[in-house]
């Protein structure tokens, strides 16, 4: 890990949402376990850094998309964590007033386009969001953050080459934390970088480390630059690791069973991507570790205060099961 | 007769059927571990060869699952969830039931696409589609949808033997309801409805879940004296039109309730038939109970008051009463 050519603001910045998603997805874990919040949850933990890092790349005007695994790209691109633990727990004041839920959150006003809960269904539209940048003249760069699973599908393969074609803004995040729920990304594929695709539609293909938020922010700086000089798409292929389960409870769904080895969890949190940022600032002596802690307490009571707001709003008002329809 | 879940009951047709035929496989997303129960354990019986996982990619899988059906196999393609089945809609409606036809009757198509139809569990717009209304409307492809463990199983297992393609669409939310389930072999033979109630009043049609949204209105309205029959169709494609036709011959009054989008719903279709060929029968306008005409929405709340619920079913029977 190093900073070379990263300002200490941004640094800081980084280490926030990192910390930011952290802290936010442990507490959606425990409301999860304690009954608290309906439907499915799929977390991000041991994968901050890929969003922390592309995301401080970005301004307010470009855009993502991101998946079901979504609530860090939220946070990443400066999404509030007050609207988004309320559409958790299905509240009016949630960010979609309770129509989406976790696989579904979407903040337009800061180019958070939304999540999909299809596999590689959000693909295909950062291609559209990028022809409009291309189309308005527009420095705007799309990103799309997806996982090893949905390079598999269609979308996937098509929008790649339908951007290449056009030459679009759009920087693919193709986040490989190596299962697609239960399945070993290599029982599903025969290669080991999915990177090594995107020669097949002509664009650069870049491998990095997703567990350094350092080197997911060069990479994605170099792609999105890529994007607003008009030169055209890029893949990066973040090597990650998921700590926690598929979705929240998959215990039910295996029944017993198991498919990741004990090594393979050890190995993953020796790369915790918080630890090791956390780490690396001490020993370079970047920042203060009050700073950090106080930091780190500032964040937990912000978590804190979402989810008391969260619980004491409304249920949204049946009428609006009429609302949000053609305008 | 032994009590069983919906789910092991599904898991139980497919065992048997891929013991009795080899041609029969299973493929699809994470079939190994079972993302559902229904299939989990037969990749411990039946090994990698005939319980494939595959990458997330449905619209190859159900594609190979037609060309494995006219070479020879007898495909079961698990696509999840019926949201999915999107993905796929090329194969399946392009390909897989026009095939046979448009080929002039040379080949023939014996597969059975696997999903979990409907709402219920609060999972959002993605999750939460009944998607059985769609292919009730290409012709050539038989839907089912069973409400109870004993109808999964022996539907199921016909679907198996089929030599036509087949959507077999189970319920989420009936996954650990418990119901009788013969211990001998037996099978359900498709296209067939069954009586789950009978009353001499009104005629009250259902499919999966709303065959319990169905039989709750019944039980309410009988405290009121009020007779519901109610049939459960189980096939959607095809039909069970005369078990209809002959109930509203009794009733005149007929109740469609349905876990889809309004329009063209399969309850725009029973409605239909009743109106035109049972029209001398009626004593009131058919009705028809659906989802609301909006996407399903996430939170509990919302997602219930979009459901069909056996308040609208009651308030639909009142009106062919009044
Ligand atoms: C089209 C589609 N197929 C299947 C699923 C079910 N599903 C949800 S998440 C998931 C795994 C996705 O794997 P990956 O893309 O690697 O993302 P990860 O969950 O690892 O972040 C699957 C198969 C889905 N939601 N959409
Ligand atoms: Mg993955």
């Amino acid at each position: 890990m190093h900073h070379q050519g990263i300002s200490l603001d941004v640094l800081l910045d980084i280490y926030t949402c990192v910390l930011r998603i952290r802290r936010f997805e442990e507490e959606v874990s425990r409301l999860f376990r304690q009954g608290q919040l309906p439907g499915f949850v799929h977390l991000y933990i041991g994968e901050e850094a890929v969003a922390a890092g592309v995301c401080a790349t970005l301004t307010d005007e470009d855009t993502i998309i991101s998946t079901h695994r979504g609530h860090g790209h939220v946070i990443a691109k400066g999404g509030d964590i007050k609207r988004m633990m309320a559409e958790l727990f299905g509240k009016a004041s949630g960010y979609n007033k309770g129509k989406g839920g976790s696989m579904h959150i979407a903040d337009f006003d800061i180019g958070m386009l939304g999540a999909i809960g299809i596999v590689g269904g959000g693909i295909p539209i950062a291609v559209g969001a990028g022809l409009s940048a291309w189309y308005q003249d527009s420095e705007r760069v799309s990103v799309c953050f997806f996982g090893d699973g949905a390079a598999n599908e269609g979308s996937f393969h098509e929008s790649l080459n339908l951007a290449s074609a056009l030459n679009l803004p759009v920087v693919f995040v193709c986040e490989n934390n190596q299962y697609g729920e239960f399945t070993p990304a290599a029982r599903a594929m025969n290669i080991c970088d999915i990177a090594d695709r995107a020669a097949g539609y002509g664009i650069p293909g870049l491998v990095a480390d997703g567990a350094d938020a350092l080197e997911m922010y060069r990479v994605a700086r170099t792609a999105a630059q890529r994007a607003r000089d008009g030169d055209g798409p890029t893949l990066i292929e973040a090597k990650t690791h998921r700590r926690g389960s598929h979705a929240e409870g998959e215990e039910a769904f295996l029944a017993g069973q198991t498919y990741r080895s004990e090594e393979e969890l050890a190995a993953a949190w020796a790369k915790d991507p918080l630890l090791l940022l956390h780490t690396y600032i001490g020993e370079q002596n970047l920042l203060p570790a009050e700073q950090l802690e106080t930091l780190d307490a500032d964040i937990t009571q912000s978590v804190r205060e979402a989810v008391d707001a969260a619980r004491n709003s409304p249920d949204p008002k049946v009428e609006s099961v009429f609302e949000d329809l053609w305008v | 007769m032994p009590r069983k879940t919906y789910v092991a009951a599904i898991q139980e047709a497919l065992s048997e059927e891929m013991r009795r035929d080899p041609r029969v496989f299973l493929i699809g997303e994470d079939v190994r571990i079972g993302v559902f129960p229904s299939t989990r354990g037969l990749h411990a019986e039946f090994g990698d060869k005939r319980v494939i996982d595959t990458p997330i990619s449905e619209l190859a899988v159900a594609g190979a699952g037609i060309g494995a059906a006219v070479t020879g196999l007898r495909p079961v393609v698990d696509l999840m969830f019926g949201t999915f089945l999107y993905l796929a809609f090329d194969q399946i409606a392009n390909q897989a039931g026009a095939m046979r036809y448009m080929y002039g009757g040379q080949t023939k198509v014996p597969l059975v696409f696997m999903a979990q139809n409907g709402a219920g569990s609060s999972a959002g717009h993605h999750h939460s589609q009944a998607v059985h209304q769609f292919f009730m409307n290409m012709p050539q492809i038989k839907v089912i949808l069973p409400s109870t463990p004993g109808d999964g199983k022996g539907l199921l297992k016909s679907a198996i033997r089929d030599d036509n393609p087949v959507l077999f669409l189970h319920s989420l939310s009936l996954g650990g309801k418990r119901g009788d389930v013969p211990a001998e072999e037996y099978l359900i033979p498709i296209g067939l409805a069954d009586v789950k109630r009978a009353g001499g009043d009104v005629t009250i049609c259902a499919a999966g879940p709303t065959v319990y949204t169905a039989l709750d209105a019944a039980d309410a309205l009988a405290a009121e004296g009020i007779e519901a029959e109610v049939i459960d169709l189980r096939s959607l494609s095809p039909w069970d039109k005369q078990a209809v036709l002959d109930s509203v011959a009794k009733t005149g009054r007929f109740v469609a309730v349905d876990e889809s989008f309004p329009t063209c719903s399969a309850a725009s279709e029973w409605a239909a038939t009743v109106a035109a060929e049972a029209f001398h029968h009626l004593r009131a306008p058919v009705q028809r109970v659906t989802n609301k005409d909006v996407p399903m929405p996430f939170s509990p709340t919302l997602e219930k008051a979009v459901l069909p619920s056996a308040e609208d079913v009651i308030a639909a029977v009142r009106r062919t009463l009044a």
